[in-house]
């Protein structure tokens, strides 16, 4: 029972000891600034035409699903309002997180793992050179500065893709209307912990990914465990953590 | 590469009493003593299993010991953290028993990763760039025949070429020992002598500190018993009183423990059963 419960407050603890050596070494010498830039290329350009498809088509479904409900109400005009702060506020960002952490978490872990198994972590660390450094801190710093970017972006293509359907499409409002209605709806709180959200993501999937790359074991078996561990733990933090957020925005 | 080092002996790696205890009830490693001294080849001789390449790993510090202490370069390491380890692995030259060359890097990355990543290459904080490391990563790889292979990733080469590019790799910061973990395991004959042969020459171009663990005693013969000649570019055969074949000793080890230590004659002369297995005296060709 013990050694049952043991199990995840160690990868807990290695999760938190992993987090502290990544951050202080992105302040410390030497800096790997074209690791950093290669990981932002894969992470963030990477992503964007995904990124862009999924956060249209959930604006989309949005102003869908709003416009049945607030026709009842003959409150359709406020379409606008309600896309723009569910998407900024929630659908964005955790969509964004759960995007990427499907795609680079996954990619992430098992690059690293293969690493681990064919002893090239090892061969790193003694050629002098820190592999928490050296790869685990450019992929922390690239999706940190990535992902809010991407969400930033699902956030504004997702109320384009809201006004297609309720302008255009199935004219609820006007044009002006819309975009007014969206645009007033957002206040500071939503912009925070909409940008907030994508920043404690953004750890949790870099560092989840590098986690359990790192502490791949039994060769490329191993490798697809420690890959799809990565996607599930990555996933279900995004929730946990999404919830603590907005309880504590919500009482602000 | 060439430059010969400094005389004056000290010593390179000190073992005293390490022990290594896994969750198994048998140590990994159990009281091993020994010291290996500038200019030494040290042959460390084993079956699988018997902790040749924990006694590397202890030695590079990607393995602590339960006890003992070791001392790299005359400075206790026993107790130093990884930070503090870097300093000291960036003056250790490694050969992994695959090569543990990095694939998504070309040969010429691969060759050119210890100068260009670690911090004592570093002028201010910023790394040297590769067009100002491909000399010597050109040397490096001239060294080893492998001139021609700079934009080459790993995958395109043989098992014996991955070899002799880990080789580069570990020797292109000129480091104050090499440790080789099986540099022959899984090559055909001729290829495993190509090898060697570069070792020994290596030991003689740089007069290098090596520790080669290798379960062949034909690897521990040809380094005690030959040298390069560089007017000839060839090996031959050494004078019996030269000094290198004093400086090349063998140990063997078994479960864990440090069973013999001594210059090949004395391991020739062994008639233990174990140890005899490792030798090319008379009573085990007959077996």
């Amino acid at each position: 029972m013990l050694d049952w419960l043991k199990s995840p407050f160690l990868t807990f603890q290695e999760f938190v000891l992993l987090a502290g050596r990544a951050t202080v070494n992105a302040v410390r010498r030497p800096f790997y600034g074209q690791d950093l830039f290669l990981q932002m290329d894969t992470i963030g350009v990477g992503s964007l035409p995904i990124t862009v498809l999924i956060g249209f088509f959930s604006g989309v479904i949005m102003a869908l699903q709003m416009s049945r409900a607030l026709s009842q109400y003959g409150a359709t005009g406020q379409v606008g309002q309600i896309t723009a702060i569910t998407l900024v506020r929630e659908m964005g960002p955790v969509l964004t997180a759960l995007l990427i952490a499907g795609r680079n978490a996954s990619g992430i872990a098992s690059e690293l793992g293969s690493m681990k198994v064919s002893e090239q972590i090892d061969a790193m660390r003694a050629l002098g050179t820190d592999p928490v450094k050296k790869l685990v801190t450019p992929r922390l710093l690239a999706m940190c500065v990535t992902l809010p970017l991407l969400t930033i972006i699902a956030d504004f293509v997702g109320i384009v893709g809201g006004y297609m359907v309720a302008v255009p499409l199935l004219r609820l409002t006007t044009g002006s209307q819309y975009w007014n209605n969206a645009w007033r709806s957002l206040e500071y709180n939503d912009i925070a912990q909409g940008l907030i959200k994508p920043l404690l993501f953004a750890f949790i999937i870099a560092l989840v990914g590098c986690l359990y790359g790192m502490r791949t074991t039994g060769g490329t078996q191993g490798v697809g465990r420690a890959t799809t561990q990565a996607v599930v733990v990555a996933s279900v933090w995004i929730f946990i953590v999404t919830a603590l957020v907005t309880r504590i925005f919500v009482n602000l | 590469m060439a430059r010969p080092k400094a005389n004056a002996p000290r010593c390179i790696l000190k073992f005293e009493d390490v022990s290594l205890q896994f969750d198994q009830p048998r140590p990994a490693l159990d009281r091993v003593s020994f010291e290996i001294w500038s200019g030494e080849t040290r042959i460390i001789l084993g079956a699988a299993g018997s902790g040749k390449t924990v006694i590397m790993k202890i030695a590079l510090g990607l393995l602590k010991p339960t006890s003992g202490r070791v001392s790299v370069m005359e400075q206790d390491v026993t107790h130093f953290d990884e930070r503090q380890w870097y300093d000291v692995r960036s003056h250790i030259g490694v050969l992994f028993q695959e090569g543990g060359l990095f694939d998504s890097l070309t040969i010429e990355e691969n060759v050119a990763y210890p100068l260009l990543n670690q911090a004592r290459f570093m002028t201010a904080g910023k790394k040297p760039t590769l067009d100002s490391v491909r000399p010597d990563v050109q040397e490096a790889l001239n060294f080893v025949e492998l001139g021609n292979t700079l934009t080459k990733f790993p995958s395109e080469l043989s098992g014996g070429m991955r070899r002799r590019v880990g080789i580069a790799r570990g020797s292109v910061a000129d480091p104050d020992l090499f440790l080789y973990d099986s540099p022959t395991a899984g090559l055909d004959p001729i290829t495993a002598n190509t090898i060697i042969a570069l070792l020994i020459k290596d030991r003689e171009m740089r007069n290098s500190t090596a520790a080669i663990i290798t379960h062949r005693f034909q690897d521990g013969h040809l380094m005690a018993n030959f040298r390069y000649n560089p007017e000839k570019d060839c090996l031959e055969k050494l004078a019996a009183d030269s000094p290198i074949r004093e400086r090349t000793k063998f140990m063997v080890m078994n479960e864990g423990r440090l069973v013999f230590e001594g210059s090949e004659s004395a391991l020739d002369a062994s008639q233990d059963p174990y140890i005899s297995k490792f030798s090319m005296n008379p009573a085990r060709k007959a077996s």
